[in-house]
């Protein structure tokens, strides 16, 4: 019977140059449910869809805030991603302790992708089971990276990772153009459209699977030189899907502050 | 300190016996972090408008001995920060060896986040914190002058201990005592540093570093200077102090070879 002798450990490689472990590890990212990541010149929008075990239970969270200029969002393993965000917020709080000064984003995505590395080197270790989506704003303004458990980290101006994330994939590609020069409101209803693009015939987006986390740049004249991490989830994602509604009927991507309610 | 507690008050040794001297130590603890031992003087720096002055002697004593004549106690960090040593020379060296292993790992940084003056001053103090609570303190009294994280003009000093204060103008060792006051004259309170101009500015810290050199026995009449603006850094390293008049010290006696 064929057996496969090389995905005992992480550290060794088949014949065909390939090291199955990290292979499989990353195949637990597309078992984990999707999330969408994308950024404008001014901001960083991370989406994602939320999953319960079983119909009594809570829904598993999908953003964690780093820092007020941080966020991830997950797909994979949820107790590897709290190691990866405990990392991260020790090493944030700590530049902000010893220079005064929030992390820049590719400092800290560098330092997770060098530590996922190490486990893919290391006898006895394995690779971390998660995907990450890393947005937020530094000096150099708003960004996005993808971590996998490779190690691999790649700055992105749209990203899905997940399950059935192709979807949300090819819609972020069709209008990638559109993204840059879009608003807030508009990039979050880009990201809510490319989730939605994911769900199967008998699923929709609910105040309850929704999630969403927003960072930016402060508009000008504002006192503070970033509009610090929020994080929509229940009741407030509200007017956001109220809005994504209405996009879909107009057919078009409203911007959301143009809208007058009575 | 008397490291020996030996010598320190005991009990009778008629009504309670004599200590047992073996479980005293027959040596002290390390001291010789704790006193510096090639030191450079003052550090004198101004804010103007846009930007900032730093100025100090290039002397560096060993003890009272005029040793080195030479020293560049004025380093640049990055394109816009500047720092001033003051005290041990050597562990101005070691600083400085920090602050290079920064910039180059800063310099990886694909997107420009640079580290401003303000992020240094955080990190110097941190440093000399650290250091002063393992009893192991790095010598130094430092000005680090550039811009913060607005663009505005940023000067601020660290000391060995790790204080840290800031001002409009600082200045540290016997500058403190000697260049402050002349500095406050001229610059006071009430005038906002956007009247302050690059050249009065310069021209105050001459004048200081020319009191500094008639009144502070560690000093010399060969000086750096560094203007920090948002187009970059002027230093000059090898000026020489001019218009000095040593009229006032004929009148001076109790010195030398004077007969009073």
């Amino acid at each position: 019977m064929f057996r496969n002798n090389y995905d005992n450990d992480a550290v060794t490689f088949s014949p065909q140059g390939r090291i199955f472990q990290v292979e499989y590890a990353q195949e637990a990212v597309k078992q984990g449910s999707v999330v969408v990541g994308l950024v404008n010149k001014t901001h960083a929008v991370l989406v994602g869809l939320k999953r319960n075990a079983e119909e009594l239970s809570s829904y598993q969270k999908k953003i964690i805030e780093i820092d007020s200029h941080m966020a991830i969002a997950i797909a994979g393993l949820a107790s590897d991603a709290r190691v990866l965000s405990n990392f991260m917020k020790q090493q944030s709080l700590g530049s902000k302790m010893t220079y005064g000064r929030p992390i820049p984003l590719e400092r800290i995505v560098t330092q997770i992708g060098d530590r996922a590395q190490t486990n893919t080197q290391h006898y006895g270790k394995r690779p971390y089971g998660v995907g990450l989506l890393v947005a937020g704003v530094d000096e150099a303004g708003p960004h996005l990276f993808e971590f996998q458990p490779s190690g691999l980290i790649h700055e992105m101006v749209a990203c899905a990772i997940g399950a059935r994330s192709q979807m949300a994939r090819t819609y972020l590609e069709r209008n990638l153009d559109k993204f840059a020069d879009c608003s807030r409101d508009q990039l979050i209803n880009h990201g809510l459209r490319a989730l939605k693009e994911t769900l199967s015939q008998d699923k929709e987006l609910t105040v309850d699977n929704t999630s969403v986390g927003v960072i930016g740049l402060a508009p000008e004249g504002s006192k503070g030189r970033i509009e610090s991490f929020k994080l929509y989830e229940g009741q407030e994602t509200v007017p956001l899907l109220e809005a994504l509604e209405r996009s879909e009927a107009s057919g078009t991507v409203e911007d959301e502050s143009m809208e007058v309610d009575s | 300190m008397d490291h020996f507690p030996g010598t320190w008050g005991r009990p009778r040794n008629d009504v309670y016996g004599a200590y047992d001297p073996s479980y005293l130590q027959s040596t002290g603890p390390k001291t010789h972090t704790t006193s510096p031992a090639v030191t450079g003087t003052s550090v004198i720096g101004v804010k103007f408008n846009g930007g900032v002055v730093l100025a100090t002697d290039n002397l560096a004593s060993y003890g009272s001995l005029a040793r080195f004549t030479d020293t560049k106690r004025l380093r640049i960090f990055g394109n816009k920060a500047v720092v001033g040593f003051g005290g041990d020379v050597s562990d101005m060296q070691y600083i400085d060896r920090l602050l290079e292993s920064i910039d180059i790992r800063e310099n990886y940084s694909s997107h420009g986040n640079m580290l401003n003056a303000k992020n240094l001053h955080t990190y110097l103090a941190k440093v000399f914190y650290k250091r002063r609570s393992e009893f192991n303190p790095l010598w130094n009294h430092v000005l680090v002058a550039g811009f913060d994280g607005e663009g505005k003009p940023f000067l601020s000093s660290a000391d060995l201990l790790g204080t840290t204060f800031s001002a409009p103008h600082l200045a540290t060792g016997f500058g403190a005592h000697l260049a402050v006051p002349i500095l406050r004259r001229l610059f006071p309170e009430e005038k906002p540093i956007e009247e302050i101009s690059r050249e009065e500015a310069v021209d105050a810290l001459k004048q200081c570093l020319k009191v500094l050199f008639y009144r502070d026995a560690r000093s010399l009449d060969k000086y750096s200077i560094a203007v920090i603006t948002q187009e970059g850094i002027d230093l000059k390293e090898d000026e020489q102090l001019e218009g000095q008049s040593w009229a006032f010290a004929e009148r001076i006696k109790g010195y030398g070879a004077q007969t009073v």
